[in-house]
């Protein structure tokens, strides 16, 4: 979708702030929303995809101005409530009560090794992308590629900025699962990973990009075609 | 939907009344945050990554391996896990400045830099940095790349996690793979600056 998270080469965001010293946690409420994820993962709220689209799919104003995790509650919400895992009104209700009573303790809980022995072991493990596929790559390293132009409304990790242009493959990685099927509900279709490498000019024009630089990004087959034929016609 | 920019008030509100619908249905336990949190506040942070770094400056043939297969070369050291299962190490060199940014969301390379600075994850630096990277370097991060050096950009749209293997500072030809990991810095390896001086 072509939402207000595709941010490479928006301007006017003004510098990049850099606090002195940061804690990985700035207060407790992200603990949670951290650890939330995985838990919610483990529970089928959504694949890493989906996951990243319910983000997408925040007001582009919220998305913008709040805090990172936020985000990250936002689509736990997003999700829980497509799937019938969480009640809206019910988490209203609840919000209010712990609005009114900040101190409330949450409700006990069960101990649940289980659970425990999953956080360390996907820490440790990861949760890998990468699966087997039959698919003959359709391009190697080298090959000069031009990224399609389309705009699809759902999930993509085709960035605004890559798309039309043209680059040259430097990386063949493989196959994995493809967001614009997975993140959209779809199932993993795997299809090849290329990294394409573009110049500055490329993306930015000659008056606007800067000297001596380029940009990798990497891409699922389907966002490229061969350039070379284009090329020799032009 | 409507924009709404929560306090903070109301975000810990949000967040405490999902935690304890979720331990309702026993999906999330306090115990089981509190031992992720630990993971990335004590044992997973870029004192990792420095450790790659130290014994790719001091072993030629790790460094072939580290550069040919990021992510192989990292569990020869029990380095690995989530959000790094594939990962590509960038070398820089008198010729190349490699700097790293996602600018479609937060990727980073967790097993090896732990998680990433709010800057990192924030729009300005997604935005600019593949844009006017010599720029930002310079502006913001005090940090000058001479046009003589190619800067590239790795913009981590797939889940191929990137990170910079920085160059080895001048002087520390007698320095062991300990003191050589006190001057890897976590901003190295992303890029936005060099490893500290000896």
């Amino acid at each position: 979708m072509n939402g207000v998270h595709d941010l490479g080469g928006t301007d006017g965001l003004g510098p990049v702030e850099i606090p002195e010293n940061e804690p990985v946690y700035r207060a407790e409420w992200e603990k949670a929303a951290f650890a939330m994820f995985s838990m919610t993962f483990r529970a089928g709220f959504f694949g890493i995809d989906s996951f990243r689209y319910g983000i997408e799919q925040m007001h582009p104003a919220t998305y913008l101005l709040s805090p990172y995790y936020e985000h990250w509650v936002h689509t736990v919400e997003h999700h829980g409530f497509a799937k019938g895992l969480l009640d809206e009104a019910e988490l209203d209700k609840r919000t209010q009560y712990y609005l009114d009573n900040p101190d409330a303790p949450l409700p006990e809980e069960k101990d649940d090794p289980d659970l425990l022995a999953f956080v360390d072991g996907v820490v440790k493990a990861g949760a890998p992308a990468g699966r087997p596929s039959d698919k003959v790559a359709q391009f190697s390293v080298g090959d000069r590629v031009t990224v399609a132009s389309d705009v699809p409304y759902g999930h993509t990790r085709k960035a605004g900025y890559i798309r039309g242009r043209t680059g040259v493959i430097e990386l063949a990685h493989g196959t994995f699962i493809y967001p614009d099927s997975a993140g959209n509900g779809g199932p993993d279709a795997p299809e090849h990973v290329y990294t394409v490498k573009f110049t500055n000019t490329e993306l930015w024009g000659a008056e606007a990009a800067e000297p001596n630089g380029v940009v990798h990004f990497d891409v699922w087959e389907p966002y490229i075609t061969l350039a070379a034929t284009t090329e020799k016609a032009a | 939907m409507t924009a709404t920019v929560r306090t903070q008030e109301e975000i810990a509100a949000r967040v405490k009344a999902l935690e304890a619908i979720l331990i309702e249905k026993g999906i999330m336990t306090t115990k089981a945050v509190d031992r992720l949190v630990e993971i990335y506040e004590n044992e997973v942070g870029p004192q990792l990554g420095a450790a790659v770094v130290a014994k790719a400056w001091t072993d030629p043939e790790f460094k072939e391996r580290l550069l040919a297969n990021g992510t192989e070369a990292c569990a020869e050291l029990g380095i690995g896990g989530l959000q790094g299962e594939d990962m590509v190490i960038v070398e820089n060199t008198d010729t190349v400045h490699n700097v790293i940014t996602c600018t479609l969301c937060s990727c980073y390379p967790w097993p090896a830099l732990g998680l990433p600075p709010n800057w990192y994850k924030d729009p300005a630096f997604r935005a600019r940095i593949v844009r006017e990277p010599r720029k930002v370097l310079r502006e913001d991060f005090g940090f000058d790349v001479p046009e003589s050096v190619e800067v590239r950009v790795w913009d981590s749209s797939s889940e191929m996690r990137y990170w910079v293997l920085p160059q080895r500072p001048a002087g520390t030809e007698g320095l062991d793979e300990k003191a050589l990991a006190a001057l890897v810095s976590r901003d190295s390896m992303i890029g936005v600056g060099p490893a500290k001086a000896a």
